[in-house]
């Protein structure tokens, strides 16, 4: 069975190497990408295209998007009631205090720096997949429809 | 400003472990010390204490902010629901990562716990080399690999 993993990123760079990396680390990884943070919440939501969207099990979440940002996003996953339990965890370059400690305030279940060398960045995504969807007990995939 | 200095003096990684079995409260030490020298663990044996300790009440008066907390479900006095739904609720400790290591595999307590906004829930296996792997796990994810808030930046923002 498919783990339904939701990035939100607009670098179409570290899009394709997240892909690279979960492919490698955990090959029953679908990654399903939103490029923006309005698409983010589309997708959550199955508006639009994204009728037929899986819940995912998983969302990692980059905090500088386009037309919505990411704290935006983190705060409407973390105020409804049927997306709040999807563990969601910021991965951005940011490694401000303020963004740090305003992501654990809106209930981002972790924060992680995004690596610039990119033998680190893969070792992260290793490391997500062993942790988050190996070792940690995540909720009931609801399909919501 | 005392946390303020005190924070970025700091070289311990401050853990609050919330359990009753002092069995497990002696393996999980043991485990996260050989993991980890550098953390110090402070336990509460119940919901009661856990919430004297992280509110600074009575003999805690100089408890250390943890920096991580442990979180056991079946606990005297208040349960771990109890203790997770008021540390989330709070403004100045939400931002504390409290994960959830319990030996229930219930799916019950798994969406309760993310529902209160645990961050994340790990259940606890019964066998020894399990257990002890599970807590190299937790110390390279969560107090190595993931970025925590500092203490300093509460002491700014919650008063």
């Amino acid at each position: 069975m498919a783990i339904e993993v939701l990035i939100v990123e607009d670098s179409p760079g570290d899009v394709r190497l997240t892909k690279e990396a979960f492919h490698d680390a955990n090959p029953s990884v679908h990654l399903n990408v939103a490029a923006d943070g309005v698409e983010a919440m589309a997708f959550l939501k199955h508006q639009g295209i994204y009728a037929h969207a899986p819940r995912p099990d998983l969302i990692l979440l980059d905090l500088n998007l386009p037309k919505m940002d990411g704290r935006e996003v983190l705060a409407q996953i973390k105020k409804d009631e049927s997306l709040k339990t999807i563990p969601t965890v910021v991965l951005t370059t940011s490694e401000s205090e303020v963004d740090i400690a305003k992501s654990y305030d809106l209930q981002a279940n972790c924060y992680l720096s995004k690596p610039v060398e990119l033998d680190a960045f893969e070792a992260l995504v290793k490391s997500i997949n062993d942790f988050w969807l190996t070792k940690v007990k995540l909720p009931l995939n609801r399909q919501i429809r | 400003m005392q946390i303020l200095n005190r924070a970025t003096d700091r070289m311990t990684i401050e853990v609050l472990l919330v359990e009753d079995s002092p069995g497990d409260v002696r393996l999980t030490k043991e485990a996260f010390l050989e993991a980890n020298a550098g953390i110090h663990m402070s336990v509460a044996p119940d919901g009661v204490e856990a919430m004297a300790f992280l509110n600074r009440h009575g003999r805690y008066s100089n408890a250390p902010r943890p920096d991580f907390i442990l979180l056991d479900l079946n606990l005297p006095k208040m349960d771990g629901w109890e203790v997770l739904a008021r540390i989330k609720s709070d403004a100045s400790l939400r931002t504390i990562p409290t994960v959830i290591l319990t030996t229930s595999e219930a799916q019950e307590d798994i969406e309760k716990s993310y529902q209160l906004q645990a961050n994340c829930f790990l259940n606890k296996p019964v066998l020894f080399e399990d257990f002890d792997s599970l807590v190299k796990s937790i110390n390279t994810f969560w107090l190595k690999e993931a970025t925590l808030p500092r203490q300093m930046v509460y002491a700014l923002s919650s008063d």
